[in-house]
């Protein structure tokens, strides 16, 4: 029994009965998955018009850079643990969390994609007679859209990764596979747990990654 | 639960991944090795101090704020038997620390009688604390040995609101066979697997219930789930504080389904029979509420270990 835990993680995840049922591992990713959308999808509601604001008026920048900053430093556990305390056990502590954890990416991505429009192109816009609304959507937002797409890959990436801690307070998740292996010294499946995790996280990266290299204007893409 | 507890424990989960970190970092030995302690004289005396002397006695302690006062309590006592003692508290997990006792490089913890001889024998059945005792003197590895053991323990439980066990007419685990209504635990999701879990229950009780994964061990977040009515039951250990402070029933468990954790500490060949009489002393005062009120101390008052530690000793006189 004194096999390397890295084989024996990669045998638990062989085994047939791991993929059906409800603890087995598709619905535990799509559970996972579930989380991760919610937050990403919450917090860019939240931030991104109002980095796109931000970027087109200029105002409020130092504002914005300052709080996205601190919202950086907060850690998430600590943020899971407090609003558990607050709201209860369930999936809304964890979820306020994670759009918490996703709205500086989100806020800065929106705003440095809106700064990056070389300013003589949207004067340019601007003497032709465009309203500023046309400017925000025809020119800036085409523009800078892979730098708002990185700013959704960074959330997206930090939150599947974090979204394990959704288990922590009663939910579902691969986040289960992780903290019931580390509670029972399984660390077969806790490994098998997190590389499920990095296997989701690399995916969704490079999908994100992808879609930042379609979305840049033509004359960039040109070879 | 009071403002203060709830802060001790945010700070304790804000701290939690310096805790892991400084765990990995004073054990050189692979936390995935098998705990069978024979092969790891070699590679677990990385982190531990060399002893400073052959008359300095290490203590260790678990990074389990009640398991430090224990310590710290035997720390004391020592003291004042003239021995000098060199604390190295807060060393993690078993796993980490019991290598470091197999190899000489501390010399005394606090552990608890069933969740050692689990370390040491996976299969081991609940029994009652005298025959845990008897069975882990005979698990442990040459060299260790445990000292007598205290009346205070600090175990897994099925717990409940007084409201809930009125309603019920609870008293025993056995009892909750005739609620007619699903019964959830909030507890750790290792209680999913472990033998006084769900099926243990079924099995022993006839009783079924389902877990509610609340990953703080028994902290606040598992006492707020039971307080908010999520769950019906939780597993809080037996010597928290929260327990009294919230009017909470512990149910009682007449078959010993639940491995006994009265405090044991594990000693090594370095405790001569005067260390043991010193530390034997304080165990023969170390009563069930006493644990509790130590615990109540640091969680409520904030007091520091040392603080209650020597306040304890010198009411009962040991010092």
């Amino acid at each position: 029994m004194n096999q390397n835990p890295f084989l024996q993680s990669l045998h638990w995840l062989a085994e047939s009965s791991r993929w059906s049922g409800p603890d087995g591992i598709p619905i535990r990713t799509l559970e996972h998955l579930g989380y991760t959308a919610l937050g990403v999808v919450v917090a860019a509601l939240l931030a991104i018009p109002l980095g796109l604001a931000v970027g087109h008026t200029g105002r409020f920048k130092g504002l914005a850079v300052a709080t996205a900053g601190a919202a950086r430093a907060l850690p998430t556990l600590g943020l899971v643990t407090l609003f558990a305390l607050l709201m209860g056990i369930g999936l809304t502590a964890p979820l306020l969390s994670f759009v918490i954890l996703a709205i500086p990416s989100l806020l800065a991505g929106a705003y440095s994609a809106i700064e990056s429009a070389d300013p003589a192109t949207v004067d340019a816009a601007r003497a032709q007679g465009m309203t500023e609304l046309q400017i925000l959507t025809r020119v800036e937002l085409p523009l800078g859209m892979p730098l708002l797409i990185g700013g959704v890959r960074g959330a997206t990436v930090q939150v599947v990764a974090t979204a394990m801690l959704a288990a922590y307070v009663g939910n579902g998740g691969l986040g289960r596979y992780i903290f019931q292996g580390l509670g029972s010294q399984n660390y077969p499946q806790m490994i098998a747990g997190s590389l499920l995790v990095i296997a989701l996280a690399l995916l969704l990266d490079l999908a994100l990654l992808l879609l930042q290299r379609l979305t840049g204007p033509r004359s960039a893409r040109t070879p | 639960m009071t403002i203060h507890s709830t802060r001790r424990h945010l700070l304790g989960a804000l701290g939690l991944g310096g805790v892991a970190l400084g765990a990995a970092a004073c054990g050189s030995s692979d936390p995935f090795e098998e705990g069978d302690g024979t092969d790891s004289g070699g590679n677990g005396g990385g982190g531990g101090s060399d002893g400073g002397g052959a008359g300095t006695i290490a203590i260790g302690s678990q990074a389990y704020y009640s398991n430090e006062i224990i310590a710290e309590l035997f720390a004391q006592v020592l003291e004042a038997e003239g021995f000098t003692v060199d604390r190295q508290f807060q060393i993690g997990q078993r796993e980490v620390y019991m290598p470091e006792l197999e190899a000489g490089s501390l010399d005394v913890l606090p552990e608890y009688l069933g969740n050692l001889l689990q370390h040491y024998d996976a299969e081991a059945e609940s029994a009652s604390p005298e025959e845990t005792h008897i069975a882990l003197g005979e698990a442990l590895p040459e060299g260790l040995r445990v000292l007598s053991f205290a009346e205070a323990s600090d175990q897994d439980s099925y717990t409940t609101t007084a409201d809930f066990a009125g309603t019920h007419s609870l008293t025993a685990i056995g009892d909750l066979a005739d609620v007619d209504e699903d019964l959830k635990i909030a507890a750790n999701s290792e209680f999913d697997v472990r033998p006084y879990g769900p099926d243990g229950v079924k099995t022993v009780y006839g009783v079924e219930v389902t877990v509610v994964p609340v990953e703080d061990s028994g902290g606040p977040l598992t006492v707020q789930a039971l307080l908010d009515g999520d769950v019906q039951l939780a597993d809080i250990y037996t010597a928290d504080p929260a327990i009294a402070e919230n009017d909470l029933v512990v149910l009682e468990d007449p078959e010993s389904m639940i491995l006994p954790q009265n405090v044991v500490p594990v000693v090594s060949e370095k405790i001569d029979e005067a260390a043991a009489a010193a530390i034997d002393g304080v165990l023969a005062e170390l009563s069930a509420d006493d644990l509790v009120e130590l615990n109540r101390q640091s969680v409520v008052d904030q007091a520091s270990s040392a603080d209650i530690a020597s306040g304890w000793l010198t009411e009962k006189g040991l010092v």
